[in-house]
């Protein structure tokens, strides 16, 4: 999933100064699930720009903003707009600039890719680095997890399965050791990695 | 090089530490390594300690050689890509460096540039395996070097862990990838690290580390905001009752040393300003002239 996080509706508001007629496009997907670009928050934000003077001649979602085939059918039929809201995430804004020549305003924050685990509680857990090891760590990426990317830790700044950074933030490496004892595999963890 | 000729041949060796200023006066740093050069060793040259901008420690181990010290010269992975890590380990080579010591490094989040770029490219194990490398002739890449380098590498390491188990897999990890010595953490409980050191290579050169509390303000923040290190009750004891803390604390790294003897092969003495005692503290310990 990947996680966005709706801006200050100020900043939007900032972005869209003097654009009229904005098309407002949310997402099916991603932007749906964290609540930041689905049916209810697409009427939220039209009300809102409409109270501040905009006219807002289309609102929708495209199911995948960032497949450009999806996209594309929809903005193929627009028209009379001066300026493009995407509530997506960056790559659906980036996606929709493809098929404009119209500013596109984003309204969210594109956080990271994480995984669900309670209605509004998202946690990273892939850095989409293009070479995955996650088998090799239990399941725990730690090019990711880790503050340092390390990839033969725990460095010594982990102590109580917490990392030196502060803030409550877990040693990934603590995660993965935990995971080995369980498994009763302790000893992979020293095995040399990179 | 005496430091690695004396581990080598099973001698107990003693190393002292400087941690540059910020800062571009050599004489402030001069004023403390004088009490340190010709006492100990080795003197390790921090590599800007808890992620504050320092001094590089490059350059202050060159001018303790020209001070006629003999550095161990500290590089972490946290601020230097694999190709910055290899040039400044060329560069230290020529400039007549040959101690290194390899540790990840605090993260910035902790040190005085907090938003500064982490870059740990490398991780303390890939960059000790990198100097052996080095030590054959090649660079990272396999790309051959003019001659082979000579550098005697070291890597930390905390008998006093609460995760004992997985501290010995990170030393035994480490002394796999080519790490001929073992700086650690303060100890003040010398049973925690008889009992790591049995679990270790009987051939394995451990240094203990060493710091003279100097007070129970001192003994307090230690053992409860310091993580990883461990002060038995006894110990913050004596300090809180003695009417000279600073020789009380003095006193216990004298004993510290007497006890850890048989069980180290050096030990790795961190004054944090009281670097003029340091000599008193080796000569009452036993540890004579170098």
């Amino acid at each position: 999933m990947i996680i966005t996080k709706k801006k200050p509706y100020e900043e939007v508001k900032k972005a869209l100064e003097g654009r009229k007629n904005v098309a407002v496009i949310g997402c099916g997907r991603c932007a749906t699930t964290c609540e930041t670009g689905g049916e209810k928050e697409v009427a939220e934000i039209v009300k809102l720009l409409e109270s501040d003077g905009h006219k807002v001649p289309y609102s929708g979602l495209v199911e995948a903003q960032c497949d450009l085939r999806l996209s594309r059918l929809e903005l193929r039929r627009l028209d009379g707009y001066d300026a493009v809201l995407s509530m997506a995430c960056g790559s659906g804004a980036s996606a929709l600039s493809d098929l404009t020549d119209k500013p596109v305003v984003t309204s969210n924050d594109t956080m990271f890719l994480g995984v669900v685990r309670r209605h509004g509680d998202y946690v990273e857990r892939c850095g989409m680095c293009g070479d995955c090891t996650i088998s090799d760590t239990i399941g725990i990426c730690v090019k990711t997890r880790c503050a340092k990317g390390l990839l033969n830790g725990p460095c010594g700044g982990s102590h109580d399965g917490k990392c030196e950074v502060g803030g409550e933030r877990d040693c990934a490496w603590a995660l993965v050791a935990e995971r080995m004892r369980k498994a009763g595999r302790l000893e992979e963890l020293g095995k040399r990695r990179g | 090089m005496n430091f690695s000729d004396k581990l080598m041949r099973g001698e107990f060796a003693v190393t002292g530490e400087i941690t540059p200023h910020k800062g571009v006066n050599p004489g402030r740093i001069r004023e403390v390594a004088k009490h340190l050069i010709g006492v100990v060793d080795a003197i390790n040259v921090t590599d800007n300690q808890r992620s504050s901008v320092k001094a590089s420690s490059l350059a202050v181990s060159r001018l303790l050689i020209e001070w006629g010290g003999e550095p161990i010269y500290q590089l972490t992975c946290r601020d230097r890509n694999r190709i910055a890590l290899q040039s400044d380990l060329l560069g230290a080579h020529m400039l007549g460096l040959r101690n290194v010591l390899i540790i990840s490094g605090d993260h910035p989040a902790i040190g005085d540039h907090p938003d500064a770029k982490p870059v740990y490219d490398l991780d303390s194990v890939r960059l000790i395996e990198t100097i052996g490398g080095l030590n054959q002739g090649r660079d990272m890449s396999g790309g051959r070097l003019d001659e082979n380098c000579d550098f005697f590498a070291g890597a930390a390491v905390n008998p006093c862990a609460h995760d004992q188990e997985v501290e010995l897999i990170k030393a035994r990890r480490k002394i796999a990838a080519g790490a001929m010595f073992f700086q650690t953490q303060v100890v003040y409980d010398v049973d925690m690290f008889k009992a790591f050191m049995s679990q270790l290579p009987k051939e394995a050169k451990v240094l203990a580390g060493i710091i003279p509390l100097k007070s129970e303000k001192m003994a307090d923040f230690m053992s409860t905001k310091m993580p990883g290190v461990s002060i038995p009750a006894d110990v913050i004891a004596e300090i809180a009752k003695a009417k000279d803390p600073c020789k009380a604390g003095l006193d216990q790294a004298v004993r510290i040393i007497r006890e850890i003897r048989p069980h180290a092969s050096g030990v790795h003495i961190m004054a944090l300003g009281l670097e003029e005692h340091v000599k008193t503290i080796i000569s009452e310990a036993g540890l004579h002239g170098l």
